[in-house]
């Protein structure tokens, strides 16, 4: 069955450390969907390219067309990889803003969708930002979020005995999502414009 | 009888010249609002409606009171509300407000139905925002009953129950004012107009056309359903922002610090993106045209076209400027182009002449 996956990365530097994480966890999360028979497709938003449209949106309501292509991709794909930098230890003020944003144009957008939630950050210290910002965002949100997450510190990336570490962790997230995407059905488009019939508003009192 | 009905409607604001620091008094915009309904008349506009709000900085707590006041010092004009608040009003005070008026007018009014969009206004009224919805459901369930039945007994979620009530006085000739719903997001507004096969109002200002689209396709689809003619003969009415000056460039510069300083639109996209992304227009009365027309390819041929002329501070000469462009530039070409395309089927606008004599 052919998936999509959606990656949301929040670094800000290019190339940025959260982008790297993020493109490692999907080539993980393609090839275990492939031993499951599913062909993926990978749809990265790079949250830092529509920083300007996500505060116009908060402040006039409504998403530019690259914005609103962006949160299509999100709603639409079977399953979520997301990475943050941490900032003050929690997820960085735009990647909040982006899932602001995306709430306020669909409060169900993520209900019932696999999520891998993961960060990068300036040290192994900031590791539970991820169960103490990022998990209780994405269940608030509905979504169904593996329970490995994955967390890339500055040793990660080429300490002495780090690159086995962090890359089994990407490994075993990747299969948790893989297979949670891998039992579901396609995602259902919902139409915003479906009419409540008038009868039962006028009868919900 | 007019095929289109063009007028202005605003929301009432005192706000701050950005240009020169200075707001005018609420003596000065309650004057002024007047003013700008007698300059629609005079330039030949079919409708002037004004908003309700009660929390600053608006002034537009008592429509009725202008209205009135604006009905007697007029005599073409039909007298209409940039919303009514269907949530927070008892509708019995609706009913008898509106039908006094449309006694004094002699039948020159009707009323588009909103919900409010301030959230602290409802626990001042004793009202629970969450309620929002529910409240215009019953609400104006119970407005119709005491607008169309002499004597009422009824009983709800939101207000004391009646018992023989009388709701005075009876509309003019037996007619109620024809209502229309106004939302801007919620389908079940327009569900509600398409089922009492009411007229739908979209503000069409701020957000891109293709989501007015949908509000509007969404009532004309529904009111085919509920049987009370095909979606093309639903009753459509749009709003609209303009700003103009004789050329472009001089309107641009000249709408820029208004736009910018602007509560609705200040610190978000600029007006060029706003522009381009929503029906906002500020140009030539050419451009108006353009874009006006424009809006029967989005949501089919409708009833009533609105512009929003003033507000965020801009001075009352200017204002009544773009009234007069409004009424002697822009609205004669709109009659004729839009005259020239409509098709005989399609429903003029209704009001108290012509429901008096379907009636009839």
């Amino acid at each position: 069955m052919k998936r999509t996956i959606a990656v949301v990365s929040a670094g800000l530097g290019l190339p940025s450390s959260s982008r790297l994480l993020a493109d490692r966890l999907a080539a993980a999360t393609e090839r275990e969907l492939r031993q499951l028979g599913d062909e993926a497709e990978v749809r990265v938003v790079e949250v830092r390219d529509h920083a300007h449209d996500l505060v116009n949106n908060l402040v006039r309501g409504y998403p530019s067309p690259e914005l609103q292509d962006a949160l299509h991709a999100v709603t639409g794909a079977d399953g979520l990889i997301t990475v943050t930098p941490t900032f003050a230890a929690s997820y960085s003020g735009m990647f909040k803003t982006f899932f602001d944003v995306l709430g306020m144009m669909d409060g169900e957008a993520l209900a019932g969708k696999p999520v891998l939630i993961s960060a990068t950050g300036g040290t192994a210290r900031h590791s539970l930002v991820l169960e103490h910002a990022l998990r209780p965002l994405f269940t608030y949100l509905r979504g169904v979020v593996v329970p490995t997450s994955v967390f890339a510190a500055p040793e990660d990336w080429g300490g002495a005995a780090a690159p086995d570490l962090l890359a089994r962790r990407i490994d075993r997230a990747a299969a948790q999502l893989a297979a949670e995407i891998h039992r579901r059905d396609a995602p259902v488009g919902r139409d915003p414009f479906e009419p409540t019939p008038f009868e039962d508003l006028l009868n919900a009192g | 009888m007019t095929a289109m009905q063009f007028g202005i409607f605003t929301v009432g604001d005192i706000t701050p010249d950005p240009t020169t620091g200075r707001a005018p008094t609420e003596y000065e915009r309650i004057k002024r609002l007047v003013e700008m309904a007698l300059k629609a008349e005079e330039v030949g506009l079919d409708v002037f409606a004004t908003g309700e709000h009660h929390n600053p900085p608006f002034m537009t707590s008592s429509p009725t009171t202008i209205l009135g006041y604006i009905a007697a010092r007029t005599s073409k004009i039909l007298l209409s509300t940039s919303t009514t608040l269907i949530t927070t009003n008892d509708p019995v005070k609706i009913a008898e407000d509106y039908a006094t008026l449309q006694h004094l007018a002699d039948g020159r009014i009707d009323l588009i139905m909103g919900r409010g969009n301030t959230g602290p206004v409802y626990p001042w009224f004793g009202k629970d925002i969450r309620d929002g919805i529910a409240l215009a459901v019953e609400n104006y369930a119970l407005l119709r009953r005491l607008w169309r039945e002499d004597v009422v007994d009824w009983q709800g979620r939101f207000r004391t129950p009646l018992q023989a009530f009388t709701s005075t006085p009876r509309p003019l000739d037996g007619v109620p004012p024809f209502v229309w719903h106004g939302s801007i997001r919620s389908p079940e507004i327009a569900e509600q107009a398409a089922y009492y096969g009411d007229g739908f109002f979209h503000n069409n200002v701020l957000l891109p056309i293709e989501h007015t689209r949908q509000m509007v396709d969404l009532y004309r689809t529904r009111f085919e359903h509920y049987g009370h003619g095909p979606a093309d003969q639903a009753i459509v009415g749009l709003g609209g922002h303009v700003f103009m000056r004789r050329n472009s460039q001089d309107a641009i510069a000249e709408f820029r610090p208004y736009f910018d300083n602007s509560p609705a639109y200040g610190n978000g996209p600029s007006l060029e993106e706003t522009m381009r992304y929503t029906p906002l227009v500020v140009g030539s009365p050419q451009e108006v045209i353009d874009t006006t027309l424009q809006f029967r390819e989005h949501f089919g041929h409708y009833q009533r076209q609105l512009f929003n002329v003033d507000g965020m501070g801009l001075p009352h000469k200017a204002v009544l400027e773009n009234i007069e462009m409004l009424g002697e530039e822009v609205v004669p070409v709109l009659r004729k182009e839009f005259a020239a395309v409509r098709p005989a089927h399609i429903p003029d606008p209704p009001t108290h002449e012509s429901l008096k004599a379907a009636r009839a």
